[in-house]
């Protein structure tokens, strides 16, 4: 692409100060800083204008079609002129179902958001400012403790999550050191007897993938966290990055050893400010300890788009396109990330391979409480704990309540004649449920189920990438017809985004619903 | 390279390494309805219109794109794939205007579509869009865009390399764009006109033929086609035209041409007026 074609806009001085700045000198033909770039110009001045665009088009020599195109898909990045401060008020589950919704300051400009991943602390609301050092701050309620801890846990809020010193005191990178003098099989091995299954919510056999990867003739493999927490109750992901983030980077250079790579992407959620700016303090400081050995990890930023935490949507974006899900096969580990073999794994899944690798087993999982429960949160729990248990645990009395979410707005409901289920695998398909990312978020009796499940449709609406016909239009007839009662025909809308969607986002698109109406719950 | 069979509703079908199920359904003459599958471009497998039945897939997969594999299994016919058609279908043309979608009145015919289903009275999206005629050689009205992403294919890598437009926004709100929105005329189009030759819907038209359907003189009855050689260069690329009444009002490319693989470049595609302009010297000088 030598003869692009620009429009005359110009960039400010200090526009292309700030894209300059977050490029390296070599950028040109690096599609894949595209998205850090537009960041850079968003983060000045609150948008992107068509002069920012204009020179990071140049510096990266990509057709401006095609950085507008990326721009416009991500919910954090705007192509019009907007504000520098603005209110990101979360609508979406959790914060919708609370008394006292949240309230932006007077006269702020207000942005209506997706789940932003502060379930536990809704209701919540974000203000983005930008400018030369932008910020992001939270408006919702005091952060809660870990409510109840395990292996996984056992660092966040005890350990200084900055110091590498407290965390090396406490035992870490030793896990590491081991696992290099054994070698990639070993930890594969001791991965794959403790039964380790993926825990973003598709549960693939962990070991598996990493064997898969590292077979691969191919010499540059690559691993990607997938730090893109984003289905609606979840924030386990956020919690544990906040609060021990030198596991979270011990445990990815783990994956990395166990699948042969050398390089690793932690792909983060846009809003996620403070996990940012822990792990890049954790891989800095481990890196210069040498702790890291040969190994890169780079954090990647999303910018609002859920459907990125899908595992191929996740390597379109990083790579600077729009992140649109590819089609399967191939699967990541033949064809990933930059065409090279790729493991994806969930943040959960990584540190929970860490505790098997040290010995400390598989026999909790974290799970995010909220709603209306007395003490929301995380809560590390033995598996095979019950529905019923946990929701105990939470304080909220089972005759309060209605229904609970299980597995997030992909997920389906489960109600209070289902709480001796256990929270396994097993026992969450024998109610038509799913464990998906963890999600428990309980509804009492005064929440509008019709309500409840129309902000569901509304959020797969939003979130469609918009690629294949099933989903861009299934959603938004999902939403039409749950509106006006046709549940004949919002049943056969339902299968058709379930059989022929391209991605798993169409597919688990009415789980919900379906799960609602099946219950009797609308 | 590898021949194996897989089974298509019932029948052995020999296929070669790297073919689509798609190619093995036509071999076998069932006749698989596509819109984003073009025969010069990789298809995006976005519209879903293709899809069949693969037995031991949870889901139902794309014929255009899926690659057949030893021992496949495939369904055509099958209740699961009829229902799909007909909702992906009645989603379309539920969603856009798909008048002028060649098959598209056969497809509702065949699968029992019937799109007005999926349109209520009381909560109904659909694309309006006002026709964007900003310059003089083609018109574009995404009211009929299935956003199948092949003009987006033919302007950027796979033909053209203009990289003029592409797909913006998301989701349902997702249109083809020049940045920032801008007429083409301020983008980086040639004219060239590769997209409106691949364009399936009739969202992409020369103007010529954009005015004629407006004014109500587009005429298929009184059309005629003539394949000739460009005259322009020495290239040799085969034009079609497309004639009414005496007059050229289109040009296209064959697409198993094997010099332009249906593609043409401005001259050969929109520089046709001067053979219909009486004004040109058509008497002996004296």
């Amino acid at each position: 692409m030598s003869d692009l074609r620009f429009r005359n806009e110009v960039a400010t001085p200090h526009e292309v100060a700030a894209i300059d700045a977050a490029l390296p000198a070599d950028a040109r033909g690096r599609r894949d800083l595209l998205l850090p770039a537009l960041h850079a110009a968003n983060d000045l001045m609150g948008w992107v204008s068509p002069g920012a665009l204009n020179h990071i088009c140049r510096s990266l020599n990509v057709a401006p079609a095609d950085a507008y195109a990326v721009a416009t898909f991500y919910d954090l990045l705007s192509v019009d002129e907007l504000p520098p401060v603005v209110a990101m008020r979360c609508v979406d589950l959790a914060c919708r179902i609370v008394a006292v919704p949240a309230v932006a300051p007077e006269g702020m400009h207000v942005i209506e958001s997706p789940c932003l991943g502060l379930c536990e602390r809704a209701p919540a609301i974000a203000i983005r400012s930008a400018g030369e050092v932008p910020s992001l701050m939270l408006v919702a309620e005091p952060e809660v403790p870990v409510q109840i801890r395990g292996p996984l846990s056992a660092r966040i809020g005890v350990l200084d999550p900055a110091s590498l010193d407290a965390y090396r005191t406490s035992g870490g990178f030793e896990t590491l050191a081991t696992a290099r003098v054994n070698g990639p099989a070993w930890i594969s091995d001791q991965v794959d007897t403790a039964g380790l299954m993926g825990r973003g919510g598709a549960a693939f056999p962990t070991a598996r993938k990493w064997r898969a990867v590292l077979g691969q003739t191919v010499s540059q493999h690559y691993v990607v966290a997938n730090a893109d927490e984003s289905e609606p109750g979840t924030f386990k992901d956020r919690i544990v990055m906040e609060g021990d983030p030198f596991s979270v980077i011990e445990a990815v250079a783990l994956a990395c050893l166990a699948a042969g790579a050398d390089h690793a992407f932690i792909y983060l959620r846009g809003e996620y400010a403070v996990a940012n700016e822990r792990l890049q303090n954790a891989i800095d400081s481990s890196t210069s300890a040498g702790l890291l050995g040969e190994l890169r990890i780079e954090i990647r930023r999303g910018a609002g788009a859920y459907i990125c935490g899908e595992e191929t949507a996740i390597f379109n974006s990083i790579e600077g396109f729009r992140g649109e899900p590819r089609s399967k096969p191939p699967f990541p580990v033949e064809v990933g990330l930059f065409g090279k073999p790729t493991a994806v794994n969930n943040i959960e899944t990584l540190v929970a391979a860490l505790a098997i690798c040290r010995g400390d087993g598989v026999s909790t999982k974290l799970f995010c409480l909220s709603g209306h429960v007395a003490r929301p949160g995380m809560y590390e729990v033995p598996v095979g704990t019950t529905l019923g248990e946990i929701i105990t645990m939470s304080g909220a009395e089972h005759s309060d309540v209605q229904a609970v979410l299980m597995g997030g707005s992909a997920g389906a409901f489960a109600t209070p004649a289902e709480f001796a289920t256990p929270l396994t695998a097993e026992g969450m398909r024998s109610i038509n449920a799913t464990l998906g990312s963890g999600v428990v978020m309980v509804l009492d009796h005064s929440v509008n189920m019709a309500d409840f499940a129309g902000r569901i449709a509304e959020f797969f609406q939003h979130e469609s990438c918009g690629q294949c016909v099933p989903c861009r239009v299934g959603t938004v007839r999902q939403v039409e017809l749950l509106s006006v009662g046709d549940r004949a025909l919002l049943k056969e809308v339902d299968q058709v985004m379930t059989d022929s969607s391209i991605c798993g986002l169409g597919q688990t698109a009415a789980s919900a619903i379906r799960s609602a109406i099946a219950k009797g719950l609308l | 390279m590898s021949e194996f069979n897989i089974s298509i509703d019932g029948m052995d079908v020999a296929m070669e390494s790297g073919q689509t199920i798609l190619a093995g359904c036509s071999s076998q003459g069932i006749d698989t309805p596509t819109l984003c599958y073009g025969d010069t471009l990789t298809p995006k497998n976005a519209c879903r219109v293709c899809m069949v039945e693969l037995e031991g897939s949870r889901v139902l997969v794309p014929a255009c794109s899926r690659k057949a594999e030893p021992g496949m299994v495939i369904h055509t016919e099958s209740d699961r794939v009829n229902q799909s058609r007909k909702m992906v279908l009645e989603l379309l043309g539920s969603s856009v205007d798909m008048s002028q979608t060649d098959h598209f009145e056969e497809w509702c015919d065949r699968y029992d579509a019937h799109p007005e289903r999926l349109i209520s009275p009381d909560a109904h999206t659909r694309v309006y869009e006002d026709p964007k005629l900003d310059n003089d050689l083609y018109g574009r009205d995404y009211s009929k865009c299935i956003l199948c992403y092949k003009c987006v294919d033919a302007c950027g890598e796979q033909w053209q390399n203009t990289f003029a437009i592409s797909v913006a926004g998301r989701g349902f709100k997702s249109r083809i764009s020049v940045e920032f929105d801008a007429p083409m005329t301020d983008s980086a189009c040639v004219y060239c006109g590769n997209c409106v030759a691949v364009c399936p819907t009739g969202a992409l038209t020369p103007m010529t033929e954009y005015h004629m359907r407006k004014v109500g003189t587009f005429a298929p009855e009184r059309q005629t086609e003539t394949t000739t050689v460009c005259p322009y260069c020495g290239v040799g690329c085969n034009l079609t035209l497309h004639v009414q009444d005496n007059e050229i009002f289109k040009v296209t490319s064959p697409s198993d041409h094997s010099v332009t693989h249906g593609n043409l470049c401005i001259k050969g595609r929109f520089g046709f007026s001067h053979v219909s302009i009486n004004r040109r010297g058509n008497l002996p000088v004296d």
